[in-house]
C-alpha cells in the first residue's frame, strides 16, 4: 500500500495533533478513510457524518473504492450536495 | 470522454418543444394535489403558535367525538430511540417535549373532509408552557441567550461556546496578517442577510397510505422520492423497500422539497387509520412557517489588495443560523463566496448555529449567495476607493484551470475568464446611465454535484425509445436527456420518451439537486444507450453472420463497420425493435453509478438599476446573466435557469425575508406580505451562455440550475451603491431601508 498524503481542513487539525497535512497508509478512498478514523479517532465522527474528498482537481461523493494514489493530491472537505 | 469530435452536433444545442409542454398548458399535468385515491381521507397538521414552548398536554377528545374523524397522531405514535439525522428528522416531522418554532408540527388528525379535517384540529388542545426564544444568529450565539438545545454541537465546536454553536469550520492557507502588511489597502466590513423562502409556486402536497404491516405507498411532489422513501421509513420505523413512492409533477423546489416536511404524518394517519389513504396539502401559511427557508447570516470580511487591483489576503468569520437543527450552510457560503479569486492568503472561520425558527432546507446554491455578498460588496467598495474598474479587478484576480481555490484543492476545468470575456464584451456595458442609476457587477460560483444516479433505457417495438430516470424534472431535464439520448442514436428526438420512475423501478437515486439531473441522469443515460447500441450492433451481426466488432452504429442504423466486413444494407432501430421478439428478445440499456467529472460553473451578473431619492424604491433597468454551461444541451431551458436564479436573487436582494414579532411568530406568512418578484418587477433578463466543455461529461455539460442565484445579491448591492453612493450591508434593500440609508448620509 502507498502512503497517501491528505490535507484536512482547519477545523480537524485539532484532531489530528495540529497537523495541516498527515499520512495515512491506503490504496482507496474508503482505506484512507478508515485510516484516518483509526489513527485519529476524534476524527471519527465528522468522517461518519459525511465528507467529500477532493482528489488532484475533481471532488468525489461516495466512492469508497476509488483508487488513490501517492501522487494525488487529497484533501478532505465538508460533504457537497446542493439545492 | 466528451465527445468533442462531433463539434457539430444534430440534436444537442437546439431548441425542440418541452416535452411536458402540452400536459402542463391544458391542465393534464398532475401535480402533488392533484392526486386522489377511493376512500381517502384528508389529514390537517396542528401546530405551534409559539417560537418556542414546553408541550405539557395534547388532549384529542373533542377532535375524535366528531363523526368523520379517523385518525389523531402526535409523537407518541412515533418509534423511540432514533439518532443523529434520523432524529432530526422525526423531532422536525413532529414536536416531542419541545416545540421548537412557529408552526411546528405538534399533532395531526385524519377525517372524511378537508374541512373536517380542518375543524377537527382546531379542537385539538394543546397546553404549552413558554420558553424564551432566540430568533436572530447573533444572539444566539451569546452566552445567556436561550438554549434552543444541549448537546447538539459536534467535535469541531470549542469548548466555553454557546451550546447553540453547533459546528465550526476554519480553512485558510498562508500568512493573512502578512499579506494585510503588505497591501495598499485593507478594508473589513460586516454584512448581513434574512432569511428567505425558496418560494415555489406549488405547496407541498401527497397522498400516503399504510398498513398495520408497514406496507405502503406514497404519490408526492419532490425532488427525490427515494430520499421520501428512506427518510419517511426512518422516521416510522418502517423498511424503506415496503414504501413505494411516485413522484407528482412538480410546481418548482430550488432544494426546499428535498426533504420530508408532512410526508410521514399522512402515513402515520393512515396506519392508524385502518390503511385509508391520507392526503395533506399545505396551506401557503404552513408552507412559510413550517418548510425549508435558507439561513440568515452574520458575515465578517476583512480584505487586503494592492494598488493595481491584485488582492492579497481576506478574511472571513461567517455566522448562519438554520433553524432549531443543525445544517446551516456556512461551509458552502465560505468556499463559495471566495471561489472566483486567488486571494493570496486566507483565513475563514465560519459558525452553525441553531435558533428558534423553522429548520433550514437546501435553497439553490445553498449559502452560496450569502458568501457572494459579503465578498463581492467588499470588493467593489475596494474598487471605488481605488479607482480601479470592478471587471477589471476581477480578471487580474480571477481564478483559471489549475488555481488552487481558497478552500483547498486545485480547479478542473472552468471557465470563469471566459465568463468575465462575454460580460465585456456586452453591449449592456455601453448603456449610458441618468442620474440616480447605477450598474454593479458581481461574480458567483457553484460546484455541481454528482449523487447516486440510476436509469435504464429500452428499445420499443417500433424502434422509438422510452428513458427511465429517477431525478424529478424541476428545469428542463427531460428534455436534454431526450436530446442527448436521441442525438447518441441518431434518432428524432421525439422519438424518444423520458419518463420519471418510482422508487420501485430503479436502484436508488439521490434527488435533483446540486445542479445534478441533467449531468448525471444525461451521462447515465447515454452510457445505457451505448449499452443498448452494443446490443443491437449484435443482433445485426448475427443476422448478417459477422462478428458484432465488425459492426457500427451511425444515425440510427447498425452498419458493417469497412468493406472487409462485407456488403450489407443498414440495419435501423426500428427494424431491430420490430424484429427483436425474434431475434433474442427486448433490448435494453442500464447503467447505475456515481458518476465522475462533475464541472463546476462561474457567472458573473451585471444589473443597472434607478433608486427613487423620494421612496427608496429600486427600479431594475436591465439585467445581464452570463454563466458557464459547459454546454447546453437545450439552450432555451439553460437561459430559463440562468434568468429564474437572476428573479429569486433579485427577491432575495430587494425584498424577501423572514419578519418576526418580539415573541418570535412569523409576521408575513403569505405571498402578500412575503413579496417575491412579480412579472412586473422584472426587466427581460439578457443571458449569454459561455460554453466551456466539461471534459467529464460525454456532452460537456456541467449544470446550470444554481450558479444564477448567486451574484445578484451583491450585484445589486454594487449597483444601489453606484446609484447612490451608500453601501448597503443589510438584506433586503427593501425601500424603507434604502430611504433611512438615504437619509443618513
Amino acid at each position: 500500500m502507498g502512503i497517501l498524503k491528505v490535507h484536512l481542513w482547519s477545523g480537524l487539525r485539532r484532531f489530528a495533533e495540529g497537523a495541516e497535512q498527515v499520512e495515512v497508509e491506503a490504496t482507496t478512498i474508503g482505506t484512507m478513510l478508515d485510516g484516518l478514523k483509526a489513527a485519529y479517532p476524534g476524527l471519527a465522527p465528522i468522517i461518519d457524518a459525511g465528507v467529500s474528498v477532493a482528489i488532484d482537481d475533481e471532488i468525489v461523493n461516495g466512492s469508497r473504492h476509488r483508487a488513490l494514489a501517492p501522487e494525488n493530491e487529497i484533501f478532505i472537505l465538508q460533504k457537497i450536495k446542493g439545492g | 470522454m466528451a465527445k468533442d469530435e462531433y463539434r457539430e452536433f444534430r440534436l444537442v444545442g437546439t431548441r425542440p418543444d418541452r416535452p411536458d409542454g402540452l400536459d402542463k398548458v391544458t391542465g393534464r399535468a398532475r401535480y402533488g394535489a392533484d392526486m386522489t385515491a377511493p376512500g381517502m381521507l384528508w389529514g390537517a397538521v396542528v401546530r405551534s403558535p409559539h417560537a418556542h414552548a414546553r408541550i405539557v398536554k395534547i388532549d384529542a377528545t373533542k377532535a375524535l367525538a366528531l363523526d368523520g374523524v379517523k385518525s389523531v397522531v402526535t409523537r407518541a405514535d412515533f418509534p423511540e430511540g432514533l439518532t443523529g439525522e434520523d432524529w432530526n428528522l422525526q423531532e422536525n416531522t413532529i414536536a416531542g417535549e419541545r416545540a421548537l418554532y412557529d408552526g411546528h408540527a405538534v399533532a395531526a388528525v385524519a377525517a372524511t373532509s378537508r374541512f373536517l379535517a380542518e375543524e377537527a384540529a382546531r379542537l385539538i388542545e394543546v397546553e404549552y408552557e413558554v420558553l424564551p426564544h432566540v430568533i436572530d444568529v447573533d444572539e444566539a450565539m451569546k452566552p445567556n441567550a436561550p438554549v434552543i438545545r444541549e448537546g447538539v454541537s459536534d467535535a469541531t465546536v470549542p469548548e466555553g461556546m454557546s451550546p447553540n454553536v453547533v459546528r465550526k469550520i476554519e480553512f485558510g492557507n498562508g500568512d493573512v496578517d502578512a499579506a494585510f502588511a503588505a497591501a495598499d489597502l485593507v478594508m473589513e466590513k460586516s454584512f448581513k442577510t434574512e432569511a428567505t423562502h425558496q418560494g415555489y409556486i406549488e405547496p407541498h402536497a401527497c397522498v400516503g397510505q399504510m398498513g398495520a404491516d408497514g406496507k405502503g405507498e406514497m404519490w408526492v411532489c419532490t425532488q427525490g422520492q427515494w430520499y421520501i422513501r428512506k427518510m419517511c421509513s426512518a422516521v416510522l420505523g418502517t423498511e424503506a423497500s415496503q414504501l413505494r413512492v411516485t413522484p407528482s409533477e412538480i410546481g418548482g423546489g430550488f432544494g426546499g422539497k428535498t426533504t420530508i416536511f408532512m410526508e410521514p404524518l399522512a402515513l402515520a394517519l393512515s396506519r392508524k387509520a385502518g390503511g385509508k389513504p391520507v392526503k395533506i396539502v399545505m396551506s401557503r401559511s404552513e408552507v412559510l412557517r413550517a418548510t425549508g427557508p435558507t439561513a440568515s447570516a452574520s458575515m465578517d470580511v476583512k480584505l487586503g489588495m494592492k494598488k493595481d487591483g491584485t488582492l492579497s489576503g481576506v478574511k472571513v468569520e461567517f455566522r448562519m443560523q438554520g433553524g432549531a437543527f443543525p445544517g446551516a450552510p456556512t461551509e458552502f457560503a465560505l468556499y463559495c463566496g471566495l471561489a472566483p479569486y486567488t486571494f493570496g492568503a486566507v483565513e475563514a472561520v465560519g459558525y452553525d448555529v441553531i435558533a428558534n425558527r423553522p429548520r433550514c432546507a437546501a435553497y439553490r446554491a445553498p449559502g452560496a449567495p450569502m458568501g457572494s455578498f459579503a465578498v463581492e460588496s467588499l470588493l467593489d467598495e475596494m474598487c471605488i476607493e481605488l479607482g480601479l474598474d470592478a471587471l477589471d479587478v476581477r480578471f487580474k484576480n480571477a481564478v483559471v484551470t489549475g488555481d488552487r481555490a481558497a478552500y483547498g484543492p486545485k480547479f478542473g476545468s472552468i471557465g470563469f475568464v471566459e465568463t468575465l470575456e462575454a460580460v465585456k464584451n456586452h453591449p449592456n456595458l455601453l448603456a449610458e446611465l441618468g442620474p440616480n442609476q447605477g450598474r454593479g457587477i458581481a461574480a458567483g460560483y457553484w460546484f455541481n454535484h454528482n449523487g447516486e444516479t440510476s436509469v435504464s433505457m429500452a428499445i420499443s417495438e417500433d424502434g422509438t425509445v422510452q428513458v427511465s430516470v429517477g431525478t424529478p424534472d424541476i428545469g428542463g431535464s427531460r428534455a436534454s436527456i431526450a436530446l442527448m439520448v436521441a442525438e447518441t442514436l441518431g434518432i428524432a428526438y421525439e422519438d424518444v420518451r423520458v419518463n420519471i420512475a418510482e422508487t420501485g423501478s430503479l436502484g436508488v437515486n439521490e434527488p435533483t439537486h446540486g445542479s445534478r439531473a441533467t449531468f448525471a441522469s444525461g451521462k447515465a443515460a447515454v452510457l445505457a444507450t451505448e449499452a443498448a447500441i452494443k446490443e443491437m450492433c449484435k443482433r445485426a451481426a448475427n443476422e448478417w453472420g459477422i462478428e458484432p466488432e465488425a459492426v457500427e452504429w451511425k444515425d440510427g442504423a447498425a452498419r458493417p463497420a469497412g468493406p472487409n466486413a462485407g456488403q450489407f444494407p443498414p440495419m435501423t432501430i426500428k427494424e431491430i425493435g420490430a424484429a427483436m421478439g425474434s431475434t433474442g428478445g427486448p433490448i435494453s440499456g442500464h447503467h447505475e453509478s456515481l458518476p465522475d467529472g462533475v464541472g463546476a460553473s462561474f457567472g458573473a451578473h451585471v444589473v443597472d438599476v434607478e433608486v427613487d431619492p423620494e421612496t427608496g424604491r429600486t427600479t431594475i433597468l436591465r439585467y445581464l446573466v452570463v454563466q458557464d454551461a459547459g454546454r447546453a444541451i437545450h439552450p432555451s431551458y439553460v437561459e430559463g435557469q440562468y434568468q429564474g436564479g437572476a428573479a429569486q436573487g433579485i427577491g432575495w436582494a430587494l425584498n424577501e425575508e423572514y419578519v418576526y414579532d418580539d415573541k418570535g411568530r412569523l409576521q408575513n406568512s403569505v405571498f402578500l406580505d412575503y413579496r417575491v418578484p412579480l412579472a412586473s418587477d422584472l426587466p427581460m433578463i439578457d443571458t449569454v451562455i459561455v460554453e466551456v466543455p466539461n471534459p467529464g461529461h460525454p456532452y460537456g455539460v456541467r449544470g446550470v440550475g444554481e450558479t444564477g442565484i448567486t451574484p445578484p445579491l451583491p450585484a445589486l448591492a454594487n449597483a444601489v451603491r453606484a446609484a447612490t453612493g451608500v453601501r448597503m450591508t443589510h438584506l433586503p434593500m427593501s425601500p424603507s431601508k434604502v430611504l433611512a440609508a438615504l437619509k443618513a448620509r
